[in-house]
């Protein structure tokens, strides 16, 4: 099981606790996310199921390299944080 | 309930509406931090919808059933996940990043709305926005690559015209891709726009149609093969509901803006907010004026009243001016954050704000 947790800017527009998944991959972890809250799903990825631009996943402290097949490794235990980069003004 | 105009703005979904004769009041805010790109309140059963840009997580859709008190997230419209070629890569597949317009289906099609978005497809809901699926007739068109961006990197729908009296007639306006007609609620489309020219492309390529910047098109009611269009180019109208437009070439002090309003029940009077032209997007001699013609762009008048006497830089984006069902009062909002409101046809203007965030659409909402 992997530990996935979010920022709190996410948590501004929807409910997203961090939560326990399996999976041993980002994909894999980020699918068991969505199964359990399916709205989450278009903040994170766009239409063909890419990483946003500007969110960023790190998986034990490593940035997510794969961010269009989200195919990094996800070993037990792993804490998956999910945040994006603010801007504007 | 009084007569409100929403207000979509950089910073959220502001509500005003008519305390006493004339004097507008803001009576509420949703979304406050959020920039809003288009809002819907559909006449036919009294919902409001509000499309989100929220950037770094994406364009987000709301319904709201109580005058938006509360609201509640739908599904976006989105495009279907493109096959991944040999090596897994999906990088090319298309992802809506702007709901830049919505529209009511007819009268007769209830839970009906159309959504113009950028990157260039049209999307339609049958259930008041619970689900939606991409117009693939029109998205599919060899012609929709030709398609570029104006203001944008991509191309975008900004105008949706339904047809009141044939509501599966639909006449579209893409920047840049010019006008498409649809007879049969979009299942066939075709290529209208005869006339529109850009003159700032190489001669042999003026007048070539799916090429046009139109800016944005305003159908009447009343007449609704009058079509008015504010064109990157100039002001152009079209009598036959878009196949052939006629320029109008004596717009004062400039034939160059965004925004365009048509009156609901008579299709020769319109207004506009001229700028000095493309590459200087101000006021002219940075005084701002709404301009009307009432006798189908044959003569201008145009009004100072109650605007900026000062020298001003507000820009009004294309969805930013419009006009009641009663076609006597109309509602400004610049990208300056000044909002405005007329009586008496336009000629003269009042401010109701002038320290809202940036503006990208005012519509009015009949009260009951």
């Amino acid at each position: 099981m992997a530990r996935v947790s979010f920022t709190n800017n996410l948590r501004r527009h929807l409910p997203c606790p961090p939560t326990e998944v399996p999976g041993d991959t980002v994909r894999a972890v980020l699918d068991g996310v969505f199964a359990a809250n399916p709205m989450l799903r278009s903040y994170l990825l766009d239409d063909q199921g890419r990483l946003r631009k500007h969110v960023k996943v790190f998986v034990g402290g490593r940035v997510v390299s794969d961010t269009a097949g989200l195919s990094d490794s996800v070993s037990a235990g792993d804490e998956v944080f999910v945040f994006q980069a603010l801007s504007g003004g | 309930m009084a007569d409100r105009i929403y207000v979509a703005s950089r910073k959220g979904l502001l509500e005003f509406s008519e305390k006493a004769a004339g004097k507008w009041d803001m009576t509420g805010t949703s979304f406050v931090g959020e920039p809003v790109s288009a809002v819907l309140p559909d006449a036919r059963d009294g919902t409001l919808y509000a499309a989100l840009n929220l950037g770094h997580f994406g364009i987000k859709l709301h319904r709201s059933e109580d005058g938006a008190k509360t609201w509640r997230e739908l599904p976006a419209p989105a495009y279907a996940a493109t096959p991944e070629g040999e090596d897994g890569d999906k990088k090319d597949g298309p992802s809506v990043s702007l709901i830049w317009t919505l529209a009511a289906g007819g009268t007769d099609q209830p839970g009906r709305l159309w959504a113009g978005t950028i990157p260039g497809g049209l999307f339609r809901s049958d259930d008041r926005g619970e689900s939606w699926s991409l117009v693939g007739r029109l998205w599919n068109l060899p012609e929709r690559e030709q398609w570029f961006g104006g203001g944008y990197d991509e191309p975008g729908i900004h105008s949706i015209c339904v047809d009141p009296t044939d509501s599966k007639r639909l006449t579209v306006g893409v920047s840049c891709g010019g006008v498409w007609m649809s007879k049969d609620a979009g299942a066939s489309w075709t290529l209208g726009g005869a006339g529109l020219r850009n003159e700032y492309m190489p001669p042999d390529m003026a007048e070539t149609r799916v090429l046009q910047d139109v800016h944005r098109l305003a159908q009447c009611p009343a007449a609704p093969n009058v079509i008015w269009c504010q064109h990157h180019n100039g002001i152009f109208r079209t009598e036959d509901g878009g196949v052939n437009f006629t320029e109008i070439e004596t717009a004062q002090p400039s034939a160059f803006g965004f925004a365009v309003a048509v009156h609901p029940a008579d299709p020769n009077t319109a207004w506009f907010v001229p700028a000095v032209k493309d590459e200087c997007r101000v006021p002219v001699d940075q005084r701002m004026v709404v301009s009307r013609t009432k006798d189908g762009g044959n003569s201008f008048e145009v009004f100072a009243d109650g605007l900026p006497k000062n020298p001003s830089f507000d820009l009004v984006y294309r969805h930013c001016l419009d006009i009641d069902a009663t076609g006597e009062r109309l509602a400004m909002g610049s990208t300056t954050g000044n909002f405005w409101v007329a009586a008496d046809g336009g000629s003269r203007w009042t401010l109701v704000s002038n320290h809202l965030p940036p503006i990208a659409q005012v519509i009015w909402a009949p009260g009951d």
